[in-house]
């Protein structure tokens, strides 16, 4: 399986995924008009490593800012990760906010709710 | 339009390059104004929803080509601390009633209820094409903190102006 390494942008953040590792990472700004195209190279990876999982999967979501648009894509991303959660392999997702942001802690709360994978609030200082 | 301090308004068509304009000045702008990170992350969110609803509506092809090319019409203040951020656009008769409908059931809405009713559409509502979902509306009243106030005015028989104005809470 191939890693997927984009860059980021003023409208789209990085994503790292190493399937051999189970690591992937969210950083930066997601605000792109359209997200689904952007999310879809993450989504497939995500389908095709349920296939061949390691025994853990680290994700580290560290969004700054994102869009409506985006907020669907990555209950998306995370809807996958909950099929890999309840097939071989233990998933985490820390949810990384700056202190004094209530609403990316909000937004992480959200997502906890819907999703059953095990979810870690991490407060970080403010940049 | 109302006196105060404005920081940046714009009428005409709302493009995908000129979003990334306003976006990166009014970042600059409130870096300057040296405003708390809370209520810039808070602003430059709002004004992202309000500016991709700009966006994605301007693309109907319901509206008329004549009213499209002079379509939007935008505006950021801040006033004794305050900021608020307003939109214009024209939508067609027919799209009215379901708009005034969504944005009353918003309003009538608390925080709590919000929050839950976010989810819901977060989880259990379609993707449009263009990737809106109607979740824009409700993240835009989630974040502001208060109750949004709009407007309909009538242009022709087919026509209508809608205006929404978005008061950032403190």
């Amino acid at each position: 399986m191939k890693d997927i390494k984009i860059e980021g942008s003023p409208k789209t953040p990085i994503i790292e995924f190493n399937p051999s590792t189970g690591y992937l990472l969210v950083r930066g700004r997601s605000i792109p008009e359209n997200s689904i195209d952007f999310y879809k190279s993450l989504i497939d990876a995500l389908e095709a490593y349920n296939i061949n999982s390691q025994p853990d999967t680290k994700v580290d979501i560290q969004l700054e800012y994102f869009n409506t648009s985006s907020s669907k894509c990555i209950l998306d991303v995370f809807k996958k990760l909950e099929v890999i959660n309840s097939g071989g392999s233990n998933v985490v997702i820390n949810w990384y906010y700056e202190e004094d942001d209530e609403d990316m802690l909000e937004a992480g709360e959200d997502y906890q709710a819907i999703i059953n994978v095990p979810f870690k609030m991490i407060e970080v200082e403010e940049k | 339009m109302e006196k105060g301090n404005i920081m940046l308004s714009f009428k005409g068509e709302v493009t995908s390059d000129l979003l990334t304009s306003i976006l990166q000045i009014m970042e600059s702008k409130m870096e300057t104004l040296d405003e708390s990170p809370k209520i810039k992350k808070k602003v430059y969110n709002i004004l992202v929803e309000c500016l991709q609803n700009l966006y994605h509506h301007i693309d109907e092809d319901d509206v008329s080509t004549i009213i499209k090319e002079n379509s939007a019409l935008f505006m950021i203040k801040k006033e004794d601390g305050e900021y608020s951020i307003m939109t214009g656009n024209f939508i067609t008769k027919d799209n009215v009633d379901s708009l005034k409908h969504r944005l009353d059931k918003i309003n009538q809405m608390d925080k709590d209820e919000l929050k839950d009713y976010y989810k819901e559409v977060l989880n259990n509502g379609e993707m449009s094409a263009k990737g809106g979902g109607g979740l824009g509306m409700i993240d835009i009243a989630r974040k502001s903190g208060k109750k949004l106030e709009y407007h309909f005015d009538k242009v022709d028989d087919y026509h209508y102006f809608f205006s929404l104005n978005i008061k950032v809470a403190q």
